[in-house]
């Protein structure tokens, strides 16, 4: 099964657009990944380290406002929390439809936001409420985007050692017992070591027990942050003594280093390979891929040293991703993406989600399809099987937003019959280019398109 | 194609393959009445719930040193079960408990072992095996050992996916706030594209049946579903009760939905205090919303496995093994904690760190089903729980 610019699109891009060409080879697809960060450039998104208001700054005004209540100085305290709540919810909004949009301008098909969502998935994190609402995305552009296409361990470390996954996963107050700060009081959380196995490395069915999971909790011990100098090292909270994890037996030496040298030999690890080989595959190509094609990425990762460019080459390149029967259906976030990318709204709609006429279009209807934007229940992220996705009330959710979001979006809506071409490709089903004829209206006619199993999958 | 032909259309395709009953050539007749009067709620507690925070073991000597903050400094709860104390959390629920409408289960677990993941325990837990399910959901087997089942038997309520109701059986799925607006040639032409494609088929089938249904109701009560509960208590959850209630009243059986933000790994009096006040909520939304068939009523309240016996060093606890199982509803006798319990005494412990399991959970959602629907012992070990040992009755029915 060869390379086809349609489906290079729609399975490994953000979608079909009437705009904007697909692209032409593998290499076309590569191209861009090996090189700057066009569209990340023309639609920032702040990273980090440098995304306001920080947390600090949240901590003062409230602190302000608090010492402020019963004097003069209340209200103009209390203005100052409300401007900030009301600045991180904008932020959030703005996160949110930028990363929407860079989906629906993206030259060359999108692969690069298909594969930064990936990763974000990989490395889910759930933010704790409205102090740090805004920060999630700044997290994914920060610790990940940078590395989609370069060295997973890179990826891995900047990650795990990243504040918001600390808070998370409440990395920050484990404290090893027979430390310094330990003998005071406090102690061992395991949760960032045990979905550090289970999720982030060498899975569920990876070479690893209990003990493994105590060990590598006492490893990380020392890894925390504060809410004013971020991630920092603190050594009277390291377990004393040498562990072992995985079969391999770290310096006894407890350091910042060790815990990096621990997170490079996870990455390493042939069990990681394995599981993320089998993820990338279940994520673009099948629920159920074909071993072979898991195989051939999993030597991929092992002879590259987890080099993600490599393997998203390698998968590429393998014949089964090009299988014509569309065997994904597209989550929410996707179908609202590529919808969009298909209808040829301009990002300027898109990036002003609150104007009146088009507001409570994009990020409200995701809610309903089921998938809640940035609030995944778990650090599983989000599910991967069609049935999980198609279900009678989300399904009815889809349909409401195909039925009646175009309208309000475009000014004029295009050709029904030529939207259906230019959404679905030179597959377009007879049924679907029926019915594109046959509706009342033409905002049902481009609902219907939306609709069909022919748009929703990939 | 009038409703009724849909529906009767519907059916078939949803549970094709699987029972003769199903074909589409019955008529909807074949379905009307529910095949029981009594009614099964299983709630799934997502995230692993401390049982022994909820129900404390005051009267175990070894507990104030394992849980020198969440046992030690806690403020005792209305209820008192005598060697526990229950959670002051569900202290609205102390009534409940003096009619012995409330009761829980001690120690106990799936089978699922070792590694202490939430989603695979939670797999094993709504698979109700260890085998391979075929993914299929124990609640849904049981339903498959009934011929001639309607969707709307069964409810599976909420956004996500709900593997316990999964399978052959036919079993319908909703969320409370759902709408689908579409006219007559939109639904027909929506018919067409999704022919060929059975997931898309029957999701959007399915959503269009539920719909009419509820506007059906809705002209018929002049209010519908709305105001089942006295409209005091907020929340998804108890939307989620509410219409698992409005069903239930009607002619559906089996009701399962899942109640998140279990996973106290950090600072637990807060954490599990609010999600216990989430869980009464959703009770006393269900008993006010069933009103007289609250008396046939039966709610599980089951979860993916305990945690730590001893508290970890953020005041939390971490992933562990032995758990507690909440019951509820007028058909089952509770105001007492059943269960073996093994102590928590270093040795007693599994793995030296968790509450040993005494007995399997599946046993007592087997022996409620057992009470509730006359389902016989060899199919309960057979096919819905494959493999398991039913044992002696526990008692939850009274």
């Amino acid at each position: 099964m060869p390379f086809d610019p349609t489906r290079a699109a729609i399975r490994f891009g953000t979608g079909l657009s009437p705009l904007l060409p697909p692209p032409g080879s593998i290499e076309a697809m590569l191209r861009p990944l090996g090189g700057l960060d066009e569209i990340g450039r023309q639609l920032p998104i702040t990273p980090y380290s440098e995304a306001r208001p920080t947390l600090a700054e949240w901590q003062d005004t409230a602190a302000r406002w608090r010492k402020a209540r019963g004097t003069p100085q209340e209200i103009a305290t209390r203005d100052a929390y409300d401007v900030m709540r009301i600045t991180a919810r904008e932020v959030a909004l703005r996160n949110f439809s930028t990363t929407l949009a860079r989906g629906v301008a993206a030259p060359e098909g999108g692969l690069r936001e298909r594969l930064v969502r990936f990763w974000a998935d990989h490395f889910t994190v759930v933010g704790q409420g409205q102090r740090d609402q805004h920060l999630v995305t700044p997290f994914v552009e920060e610790a990940i985007r940078p590395h989609v296409a370069a060295r997973f361990e890179d990826m891995l470390i900047a990650v795990i050692t990243h504040p918001v996954m600390l808070s998370y996963l409440d990395q920050s107050r484990s404290i090893g017992p027979n430390s310094r700060a330990g003998r005071r009081g406090g102690g061992l959380n395991e949760n960032l070591a045990r979905e550090l196995l289970e999720l982030h490395t060498v899975g569920v069915d990876g070479p690893y027990d209990q003990t493994d999971v105590r060990e590598l909790a006492e490893l990380l011990t020392g890894l925390g942050w504060t809410i004013e100098r971020g991630m920092e090292y603190r050594p009277e909270r390291a377990e004393p003594g040498a562990e072992t994890v995985l079969g391999t037996t770290f310096s006894d030496r407890a350091s910042f280093d060790t815990i990096r040298e621990a997170l490079r030999m996870l990455a390493r690890h042939p069990a990681t390979a394995r599981h993320i080989a089998r993820k990338l595959a279940v994520h673009f190509v099948a629920d159920d891929p074909d071993p072979a094609l898991v195989a051939t990425l999993e030597t991929a990762w092992r002879d590259s040293g987890g080099d993600l460019f490599a393997v998203t080459a390698t998968m590429l390149e393998h014949p089964q991703a090009w299988d014509p029967e569309p065997r994904k259906v597209k989550p929410p976030f996707d179908f609202l993406q590529s919808a969009l990318r298909a209808l040829a709204v301009p990002p300027a709609t898109i990036l002003h989600p609150d104007k009146p006429g088009t507001r409570g279009l994009f990020r409200r209807p995701l809610t309903a399809m089921g998938q809640n934007w940035e609030r995944p229940l778990g650090p599983d992220g989000w599910p991967e099987q069609a049935e999980a996705w198609i279900t009678p009330p989300n399904m009815a959710a889809r349909v409401d937003w195909a039925m009646m979001a175009p309208e309000r979006l475009l000014d004029e809506l295009p050709d029904p019959r030529a939207f259906a071409r230019a959404a679905i490709g030179p597959t377009l089903p007879d049924a679907v280019a029926f019915a594109a004829r046959a509706a009342e209206s033409r905002g049902e006619a481009i609902g219907v398109v939306l609709i069909s199993p022919a748009f929703q999958r990939r | 194609m009038t409703r009724i032909d849909r529906r009767a259309l519907l059916r078939g395709g949803l549970v094709l393959g699987c029972s003769a009953a199903a074909s589409p050539l019955l008529t909807p007749m074949a379905f009307a009445s529910a095949p029981w009067e009594n009614r099964l709620v299983v709630i799934v507690l997502r995230g692993a719930m401390d049982g022994l925070d909820v129900l404390r073991p005051v009267g175990d000597p070894a507990l104030a040193a394992l849980r020198p903050t969440l046992a030690g400094k806690a403020t005792p709860g209305a209820i008192n079960a005598g060697f526990f104390a229950v959670h002051p959390g569900l202290d609205r629920l102390a009534p409940m408990w003096a009619r012995g409408e409330f009761g829980a289960v001690h120690a106990v677990s799936t089978p699922y072992r070792d590694k202490r993941s939430h989603f695979d325990g939670q797999d094993m837990l709504e698979a109700g095996t260890p085998g391979e399910a075929g993914g299929e959901g124990w609640l849904n087997r049981m339903l498959q050992t009934v011929p001639g089942l309607s969707a709307e038997t069964a409810y599976a309520i909420g956004r996500e996916e709900m593997l316990i109701l999964s399978g052959r059986a036919a079993a319908s799925r909703w969320a409370p706030e759902a709408r689908l607006r579409l006219t007559p040639q939109g639904r027909r032409l929506l018919e067409l594209v999704n022919h060929e494609d059975p997931l898309f088929r029957d999701a959007t089938a399915q959503a269009m049946d539920i719909v009419d249904e509820l506007a059906a109701e809705e002209d018929a009560e002049n209010g519908g579903m709305a105001g089942t509960g006295d409209g005091t208590l907020r929340g998804d959850h108890v939307r989620l009760a509410e219409f698992a209630a409005s069903r239930l009243r009607g002619d559906s059986r089996i009701a399962s939905f899942s109640i998140n933000g279990w996973d106290t790994h950090e600072r637990q009096s807060a954490g599990l205090g609010r999600a216990l006040e989430r869980l009464s909520d959703t009770l006393l939304t269900l008993e006010a919303g069933l009103g007289a068939a609250w008396e046939k009523t039966a709610v599980l309240c089951v979860t993916e496995f305990g945690r730590t016996a001893a508290e970890n060093g953020t005041r939390g606890t971490d992933h562990g093994t032995g758990g507690a199982m909440l019951y509820a509803g007028g058909a089952l006798r509770g105001g007492r904690v059943l269960g073996d319990w093994p102590g928590l005494s270093e040795a007693d412990l599994y793995d030296r760190r968790d509450l040993m399991p005494t007995r399997d959970l599946r046993a007592h959602a087997g022996w409620v089903m057992r009470g509730l629907f006359g389902l016989d012992r060899a199919m309960i070990e057979e096919a819905v729980f494959p493999g398991l040992e039913l044992g002696a009755d526990p008692g939850l029915l009274g």
